[in-house]
């Protein structure tokens, strides 16, 4: 048995099953907590975006009426929310490192799992609620096509997107702890600044900000899944962003968001315990 | 595996912190002063800190509070990232750190014990199959399905205890479990000492119970200031542990004041104090060789005045008087600016503790008082051994059967 050194921690640990594991045992059992922690469990999960679907419903197609000329808004607003909701949920691990001071400060462990169970819990979350918008979908007479084979590759887009913020917030938090109100600001404004509740065709601005809109990952991502899932004949990320060479610009944002997160909480690892 | 590479090895391991006197906590303080220099203190944890811990040895770390024992530990777990030196470590590790491995208050005990037990290196699988295990040795049958939230301190306690000697480390830290918990479960951990070292794992140990020290460690060392002040022999590091202890506690302990001073001042008591090992001292070693002086200084002319001194412990219980008379020691006839100095030599038999000395002086043939401080002097006994009596008198015991028993 060779002595190993121990060179403190670190976001991976060192053992990349260790921290798998451990990623993974902390989101079910954060899931679990949440399934099983009240009453109706993962009824609160599922009534929360579909409360602010009915509303937004209600207020968008019976008094502003931007819903009615867009067709399958339902769905689209349904699903636009739930993948918000993955948005939201997933990069609220800003707080999870100091959330969980009481293990950081007493064992070593690869110190990336607890961001990244966080984004864990928020993606069982975001397969459960997906389903209830299949079957929204499929009853509201969206047909089935070839191009759904998208979605899952713009949910892990998502998901990377998600976890590099995650990973950044989260590591930011432990020394800055006014991000966590910063972010709330930014995840409201995102949420109107996204095509969510309306149709990035249908809002009376000039064509470059439309494209500006699309220069968002979150914007983009969001339009490509209307166009592929829900939507064929609603313009494609590409389209609405003005040609497919601008949607490197979002592209880059996911790659950069992610590589940032990943070496900034690297970074920090090792002196979070003593920095919370 | 080979004697010579030991399990743990440490290398000038120096460890600081910095302590911002005004800590910078959110952006608009940083963007509102950007350049408002918040100074900081570096606080030296551990200062080269050397050491190595062979395998299957008992290892114990003693030290008062603030000497850098958690720090090192916390840099052995992994916990901390070290500025400067090296450690080495064989085998897998598992901690038990400042009373407990964090727990997650919402969950149950099911949950917990999956997590921590792979926070320590097991998978899911091999802590699913340890939980049945866990959970007897906690002696928490009853309490399984119950959130964390709700056990008792104790009770997570004895789980955390029971996760982290359950996880078949080869290498275990263990951070002052004997502070909480009850005395069966002090005994539990006592067993579970035994059983480690029977097989052959090497523990590292911190406590501040130095009968613990002496119980169990083959070795121990005392931190002081994050410095290494000495490493060896249970017994000799928890005597220098004692004696350090009272002697950083002494000047918060000022004897009380004057107020109860008696006399006719025809001469006076100008000063008293203990002495050990050669030099004035106000920690005295049980056992050993020990002194009380007192200075006089004579303002008439006084012949043949008596010096005494009593010794009492915290509850004012008498523990010993004794005067020039009666140790046969002759004054004589002394005038007004004469000093001298009385002094008894005695050997410590006291119980551990604090004594008070009162020193006084009485005109030839016993009355008046010429001067007399009460409990003018204090210092601490320092030892391992309590009897529970005011004293350790050197015993010898026998045991003499008086008459044969029939059968051999």
């Amino acid at each position: 048995m060779p002595a190993a050194r121990i060179t403190g921690p670190s976001a991976l640990g060192g053992s990349r099953r260790r921290f798998l594991y451990l990623a993974a045992t902390l989101a079910i059992t954060e899931f679990k907590l949440r399934f099983f922690g009240s009453v109706l469990g993962y009824l609160w999960q599922l009534v929360r975006p579909l409360m602010l679907f009915a509303v937004l419903y209600f207020v968008f197609t019976k008094f502003v009426k931007i819903g009615g000329s867009v067709p399958h808004y339902p769905v689209l607003l349904l699903a636009n929310i739930v993948l918000y909701t993955f948005f939201a949920d997933g990069t609220g691990a800003v707080s999870s490192m100091v959330d969980r001071e009481g293990l950081v400060r007493k064992i070593q462990f690869p110190r990336m799992a607890v961001p990244v169970s966080v984004v864990l819990t928020a993606s069982f979350n975001l397969v459960l609620n997906m389903l209830v918008v299949l079957g929204f979908a499929l009853a509201s007479g969206v047909e089935p096509r070839w191009s759904w084979l998208e979605a899952p590759f713009l949910i892990a887009l998502l998901a990377v997107l998600v976890v590099g913020l995650a990973m950044l917030l989260s590591a930011l938090y432990v020394r800055f702890r006014d991000i966590k109100p910063i972010w709330e600001v930014v995840l409201q404004v995102a949420f109107y600044a996204t095509p969510i509740i309306y149709a990035i065709e249908t809002i009376d601005v000039s064509q470059r900000i439309r494209e500006g809109i699309m220069l968002s990952p979150l914007a983009a991502i969001l339009q490509q899944f209307r166009h592929a899932v829900i939507d064929p004949s609603a313009p494609s990320a590409a389209a609405a962003a003005g040609g497919s060479a601008r949607l490197l610009i979002p592209a880059a944002v996911v790659i950069g968001v992610a590589a940032l997160g990943f070496w900034y909480f690297d970074r920090e690892a090792p002196r979070m315990a003593e920095d919370l | 595996m080979s004697e010579a590479s030991p399990a743990i090895h440490v290398k000038d391991v120096t460890k600081e912190f910095v302590l911002p006197h005004e800590r910078v906590h959110t952006l608009k303080e940083r963007a509102l002063h950007p350049f408002r220099r918040t100074g900081s203190d570096v606080l030296r944890a551990l200062a080269d800190v050397n050491f190595e811990v062979p395998e299957g040895e008992f290892f114990g770390i003693v030290g008062r509070n603030g000497s850098g024992k958690s720090t090192l530990l916390k840099c052995l777990a992994g916990i901390y990232r070290v500025d400067r030196g090296e450690i080495r470590m064989r085998g897998r590790l598992s901690t038990f750190i400042e009373l407990g491995v964090g727990f997650n208050p919402d969950l149950a005990a099911r949950d917990n014990v999956l997590i921590n037990g792979i926070m320590l290196g097991l998978s899911p699988r091999e802590a699913l199959r340890r939980f049945d295990a866990i959970i007897e040795f906690a002696e928490l049958e009853d309490f399984v399905d119950l959130k964390l939230k709700n056990y008792s301190s104790g009770m997570q306690v004895r789980l955390a205890f029971s996760v982290m000697s359950h996880v078949d480390a080869d290498v275990l830290l263990i951070d002052e479990v004997l502070a909480v918990g009850d005395a069966a479960f002090q005994q539990k951990c006592f067993d579970v000492f035994h059983r480690l070292r029977d097989e052959g794992k090497t523990i590292l140990f911190v406590t501040h119970d130095m009968g613990a020290v002496a119980r169990f460690c083959d070795r121990a060392m005392l931190l002081e200031r994050g410095r290494i002040e000495v490493i060896g022999a249970p017994e000799l590091v928890g005597a220098r542990y004692v004696q350090r202890n009272f002697e950083r506690a002494q000047p918060e302990d000022q004897p009380p004041g004057d107020e109860d001073r008696v006399g006719d001042r025809s001469a006076e008591i100008v000063d008293a104090w203990f002495e050990h090992d050669g030099r004035r001292n106000d920690v005295l070693p049980q056992g050993e060789e020990c002194v009380f002086r007192m200075r006089l200084r004579f303002a008439t002319e006084l012949d043949n005045p008596i010096c005494a001194f009593l010794l009492e412990d915290e509850r004012h219980h008498p523990l010993f008087a004794i005067s020039n008379e009666d140790a046969g020691a002759i004054t004589g006839t002394h005038g007004p600016g004469d000093e001298a100095v009385f002094g008894v030599t005695f050997r410590n038999v006291f119980a551990p503790g604090r004594i008070y000395a009162t020193p006084w002086m009485l005109h030839d043939g016993g009355a008046p008082i010429v001067d007399r401080r009460p409990r003018l002097v204090t210092a601490i006994v320092t030892g391992l051994h309590r009897s529970g009596g005011l004293v350790d008198l050197p015993a010898t015991a026998s045991y003499d059967r008086m008459s044969e028993r029939a059968e051999a």
